[in-house]
């Protein structure tokens, strides 16, 4: 069996909340970041309330599969991965990604980590769908989603607000088959 | 046209109402009993639920709308004899992007195919739009729910994502339909 946590340029792996809380408090200055990554208002939380929110997060393992993310190459932490599993009997998972420092973005990094969480939601969870939004304005997003394989499924107008302009949210799907002929098409390269 | 002495909670034949903790339990326990119906408007795994079971989610409900600040619950009645029929929900608000989630039922087979539906949606619109200012609504409809897609799209909703196969129910794979609506799409119809 081959090491799922291990890809080409990046491991997932999990960090004790001491290490992720002072990561996010670096992180959270970034707006950019915050606003490529969520719909949420940006906000500045201290590390001892990030620590809390990290903690109470890791309880929920039975629903919430969330990884962060080093690369192989100086085991730099550079973001975080998470599958949330939207229901076990429809086998459907919702996926979401942050690469928070953006030294790393562009590069590759996001999508070797995406590759490995859906990998991971396929054949360790064994869900049939993989399923994801993001903002309209985030090509480079848009990109790596349509490169790991996704699809789109449709788009929801203008449910975003930001700087007053009206934007709308890309919603897409990667199926289990989908993924397996992707996956299959690799290996006999 | 739409004014302040307009009542927001009144239609024609049916009236909104908050959930009547006497009363409302044993009813609505026996639509927790019709498999059928329950799999129309849940996507969760559907289980029957006594009218106790009933009346703690009724209790968590009004302190989620109490605590949450973005959670609208409406009990549908008949005007006629103010017999509960169902409910009418708006969800999930996003106040920051001014989005919310519709949810609608009637609860038994004999008050479907009245009216009473529509009239409920357009009383539930109407608060969204004018009441609570939101930008747009959105309703999640399983693919098999044609009632339920017919009545959005006589409403003006379009079909803006349609996620495929994300649904397993007998053994058979359906498609999830997400329906949205814009206020100023719904602010034409109402003028129109």
């Amino acid at each position: 069996m081959k090491d799922i946590y291990r890809g080409s340029l990046v491991r997932l792996c999990d960090e004790s909340p001491e290490v992720l809380a002072k990561a996010f408090l670096k992180w959270d200055r970034d707006t950019e970041q915050h606003r490529l990554a969520d719909s949420d208002p940006a906000q500045l939380w201290s590390e001892k309330k990030l620590k809390e929110f990290i903690e109470k997060h890791a309880e929920k393992k039975s629903q919430s599969f969330r990884f962060s993310i080093r690369t192989l190459a100086d085991d730099k932490l550079i973001g975080g991965v998470g599958l949330w599993v939207a229901s076990w009997t429809h086998a459907d998972t919702w996926l979401g990604i942050s690469i928070g420092d953006r030294d790393y973005w562009g590069k590759g990094y996001g999508t070797d980590a995406m590759r490995l969480a859906v990998q991971y939601a396929f054949i360790e969870l064994n869900l049939r769908r993989v399923s994801l939004g993001l903002h309209a304005y985030n090509e480079r997003a848009l990109k790596t989603y349509q490169k790991v394989g996704f699809k789109l499924e449709g788009r929801m107008r203008g449910e975003g607000l930001r700087d007053g302009v009206r934007y709308d949210s890309l919603w897409m799907g990667i199926l289990r088959e989908e993924w397996l002929a992707l996956a299959y098409a690799e290996e006999t390269k | 046209m739409l004014d302040i002495q307009t009542q927001l909670f009144d239609a024609q034949d049916v009236r909104f109402g908050p959930i009547d903790h006497e009363t409302h339990p044993e009813i609505e326990s026996k639509w927790t009993h019709d498999a059928e119906f329950m799999r129309l408007m849940e996507l969760k795994p559907v289980r029957p639920l006594s009218p106790a079971m009933v009346k703690k989610q009724y209790e968590s409900i009004e302190k989620d709308m109490d605590e949450s600040k973005n959670l609208f619950y409406f009990t549908i009645r008949t005007k006629e004899d103010d017999r509960l029929i169902g409910k009418a929900v708006v969800e999930w608000v996003d106040w920051t992007n001014g989005n919310g989630f519709l949810r609608l039922g009637i609860g038994a087979a004999e008050d479907r195919r009245k009216g009473y539906g529509s009239q409920a949606l357009s009383m539930l619109l109407r608060y969204a739009f004018g009441e609570l200012n939101l930008y747009r609504v959105t309703a999640v409809v399983p693919a098999y729910n044609e009632g339920a897609v017919r009545l959005f799209q006589k409403f003006g909703f379009m079909e803006e994502i349609r996620r495929r196969k994300a649904l397993n129910r007998d053994g058979e794979i359906w498609d999830l339909v997400s329906f949205g609506l814009l206020n100023s799409e719904w602010r034409e119809q109402v003028r129109a």
